[in-house]
C-alpha cells in the first residue's frame, strides 16, 4: 500500500495551512461553487477575466487537506494567465489525475509545466482522492465557461 | 450464562483478512455490517443444491425454495414480535420501504396542508421522500428538534404533533448512536391521531425489537446491517393500514386477476412484492436471523453498552479537548456509533491515515446533511461497532487518531 508520505507531501501541507488566494470578489467576478457529495467539502471560485486574462481567482470554501491545497495551488497557477493558457493548464493536471481521454488534449499541452502541481501526482495512488484533487479544477472550469460565454 | 464475544470474530471470515500485515478493524457496521460463515453458507448452498422461483413453479425444488424464502419472512416476523408473518414485506432495501410508505400510504391518506413530523436527527431516506411529496400535495413538514447532548427535545412534542397525521423517526440515529423512546413517541403520536412510522435501520441489528410492545404502525430495516446480504429490505406494517393501502409496483405475484381491462391485486404479502424477489437473499436473511436469535439480542446490546463505554472512555481519556464525541454520554441512550471531531483535521484526512492501519471509518455526512449542519460540520468521523468488535478494535483506533495527530501537527 502506497504511503502517507506519497499523498501528503510537504508543499501539499504548506498550502493546506497556508492557503493562497482565499477569500471572495465582487461582481462582476463570475461566482462558482462545486461540492464533493462523498465528504461533503465545498468550494466557491471565483474568477475575474479581463482581456483574455485571468486577472484576478479567489477561493472559498472548507473541506480537506487535498481539496484545500489542490485550489489554493490551482489559484496560484492560473492568476494572471491568459485563458488559453489556463484551459492547457487545467487539461494537463487532469491528465496528471489520468482523467482526461488522449482526444481532448492539444498540442500545446505538453509544454505546460505544472510546476508545484505535480506533488499532486500521488494522489492517482488513492483513487478515493482524486475527486478531492480535481474538485477546485472542475469548479474552475465551469466558471471559466460561464465567463468565457 | 451470557454468549461470549471473544471468539465471535472467527465466524465472520472477512475479518481474517490482513492488509500490509495489519488485520483489519471494521468500524463501519452502521454503514453496512459483515456476513457470518452461515449466512454466506445458507446462500451458497442454495444456489448450488436449490436454486428454483418461488410461489410460481410445482416441482419439488420450487417448493423447497418457497419453504425456506417464506420460512425466511417467518422468521423476521418472529424477531420483530409481529402478530403475523403476512405483514412482513420484503423490499429492495430500507429507502425503497420508506419510499412504498410515502407512495401508497400517504398518497391515499396525505393532502394539502397535511402535517407530517420528522426529527432533524433523520437519514435522507426519512426525509427525501417526505420532501417529495411536499412538491407534489402540498403537505407541511414540522421537526422535532435536539437537545445539546443529541437527543430529541421532546418539551414541545404535543404541540408539534396536533393535528398531525405522520409521526416518522429513528429508532437509532445512525450519527449520534441516540436510542429514541420508541414506545413514548408512537404513544403520543397515536394520543395526537397520528400513525407511527419507525426506521429502525440502526436500532433492530442491534438490540431486540417487539412491534407489538413498541406499538408502531410501520417499521423499516435493513438485513444488510443485521448480518444478512445485501439488496434486501424489510417493511412491517400493521394488516389493516396494509390492507387499506394501493399497491406500490404492479405485476406479477402481486395480483389475483389481470383482464384487459383491469386488474385485482393478491393478498399480503404478496401485493407489495411485485416480480422476482431476492430469493437467495432472502434465504440469507433467514440463516442471519437464526444465528443472532442464537446469541441473544439482549446479549448484543450488553456487549455493544460494554463497547461504547470502553471506547468513549478511551477517546476521552487520550485525547481530551482534542476529540469532541457527537451524541449524549449516558450509554443507556446511546448505541456504540460514535461520530466525532478530531482537532481540526478534516475527517477525510483523519480516515486517510486510519485507512494506513486498516481501521475502517466512514468520513462524510452520513446522509444526514441536516443534522451535520445543525453540529455546524460539513462532515464527521464515525466509527460504528457491532457484536464482532472488541476492545482491541477500540484500541486500534485510538492509537491510529494519535498517529494522525502526529501526522498534521504543524512543523
Amino acid at each position: 500500500m502506497p504511503g502517507l508520505e506519497d499523498l501528503y507531501r510537504e508543499i501539499i501541507l504548506d498550502h493546506y495551512r497556508s492557503p493562497r488566494n482565499r477569500g471572495e470578489l465582487p461582481p462582476p467576478a463570475v461566482r462558482t461553487e462545486g461540492h464533493n457529495p462523498l465528504c461533503g467539502d465545498e468550494i466557491q471560485v471565483y474568477l475575474a477575466v479581463d482581456n483574455g486574462l485571468v486577472s484576478d481567482v479567489k477561493i472559498s470554501g472548507q473541506g480537506c487537506s487535498i481539496s484545500q491545497s489542490s485550489a489554493s495551488m490551482m489559484s496560484a497557477a492560473v492568476k494572471g494567465k491568459p485563458i488559453a493558457e489556463v484551459r492547457s493548464i487545467v487539461r494537463r493536471f487532469k491528465s496528471m489525475m489520468t482523467l482526461e481521454e488522449e482526444e481532448t488534449a492539444e498540442a500545446d499541452d505538453q509544454n505546460v509545466k505544472l510546476g508545484d502541481l505535480e506533488a499532486l501526482q500521488g494522489v492517482v495512488k488513492f483513487p478515493v482522492r482524486i475527486k478531492c484533487a480535481t474538485l477546485a479544477w472542475n469548479t474552475l472550469l465551469q466558471g471559466l465557461n460561464e465567463a468565457t460565454a | 450464562m451470557s454468549q461470549d464475544f471473544t471468539n465471535l470474530r472467527q465466524d465472520f471470515p472477512v475479518l481474517s483478512r490482513v492488509i500490509n500485515s495489519k488485520p483489519l478493524v471494521y468500524l463501519d457496521s452502521a454503514n453496512t455490517s459483515q456476513k457470518p460463515h452461515v449466512v454466506i453458507n445458507a446462500m451458497t448452498d442454495f444456489l448450488e443444491n436449490g436454486y428454483a422461483p418461488i410461489n410460481r413453479s410445482a416441482y419439488q425444488m420450487a417448493a423447497e425454495a418457497t419453504d425456506l424464502y417464506e420460512g425466511a419472512r417467518t422468521a423476521v416476523a418472529k424477531f420483530i414480535n409481529a402478530p403475523n408473518a403476512n405483514e412482513v414485506v420484503f423490499t429492495k432495501n430500507a429507502t425503497e420501504a420508506l419510499n412504498l410508505i410515502v407512495r401508497t400510504w400517504g398518497i391515499a391518506n396525505l393532502k394539502q396542508g397535511d402535517v407530517v413530523v420528522l426529527t432533524h436527527m433523520e437519514h435522507h431516506a426519512n426525509i427525501v421522500p417526505w420532501h417529495m411529496l411536499v412538491a407534489e400535495r402540498g403537505i407541511v413538514l414540522r421537526y422535532i428538534p435536539l437537545t445539546a447532548d443529541g437527543q430529541l427535545d421532546l418539551s414541545n412534542l404535543d404541540a408539534l404533533l396536533t393535528d398531525a397525521k405522520v409521526l416518522s423517526f429513528t429508532s437509532m440515529s445512525n450519527v449520534l448512536g441516540t436510542i429514541n423512546p420508541s414506545k413514548f413517541l408512537c404513544a403520543a403520536a397515536h394520543r395526537a391521531g397520528a400513525i407511527a412510522i419507525v426506521d429502525g435501520c440502526q436500532s433492530v441489528p442491534h438490540m431486540a425489537t417487539d412491534v407489538q410492545d413498541m406499538d408502531a404502525d410501520f417499521l423499516v430495516f435493513s438485513s444488510h446491517k443485521m448480518c444478512g446480504p445485501s439488496g434486501l429490505g424489510l417493511l412491517w406494517g400493521r394488516q389493516q393500514l396494509l390492507d387499506a393501502m394501493p399497491p406500490f409496483m404492479g405485476g406479477g405475484n402481486m395480483i389475483a386477476d389481470v383482464r384487459l381491462d383491469g386488474f385485482t391485486c393478491a393478498e399480503l404479502p404478496a401485493k407489495y412484492e411485485a416480480g422476482t424477489p431476492p430469493i437467495t437473499e432472502a434465504i440469507g436473511l433467514g440463516a442471519a436471523v437464526a444465528y443472532l436469535s442464537k446469541i441473544g439480542m439482549h446479549n448484543i446490546r450488553a456487549h455493544e453498552i460494554d463497547l461504547a463505554t470502553y471506547t468513549m472512555n478511551q477517546l476521552t481519556q487520550r485525547f481530551g479537548q482534542d476529540i469532541v464525541i457527537h451524541g449524549p454520554t449516558n450509554i443507556e441512550v446511546r448505541g456504540a456509533t460514535h461520530s466525532f471531531a478530531f482537532k481540526d483535521l478534516h475527517p477525510h484526512d483523519v480516515s486517510q491515515v486510519l485507512d494506513q492501519n486498516n481501521v475502517c471509518v466512514r468520513a462524510g455526512h452520513h446522509c444526514a446533511k441536516p443534522l451535520m449542519r445543525l453540529l455546524g460540520a460539513n462532515a464527521t468521523v464515525r466509527a460504528s461497532f457491532y457484536l464482532y468488535n472488541n476492545h482491541q478494535d477500540a484500541d486500534a483506533l485510538c492509537d491510529a487518531l494519535e498517529q494522525a495527530s502526529e501526522f498534521f501537527s504543524p512543523s
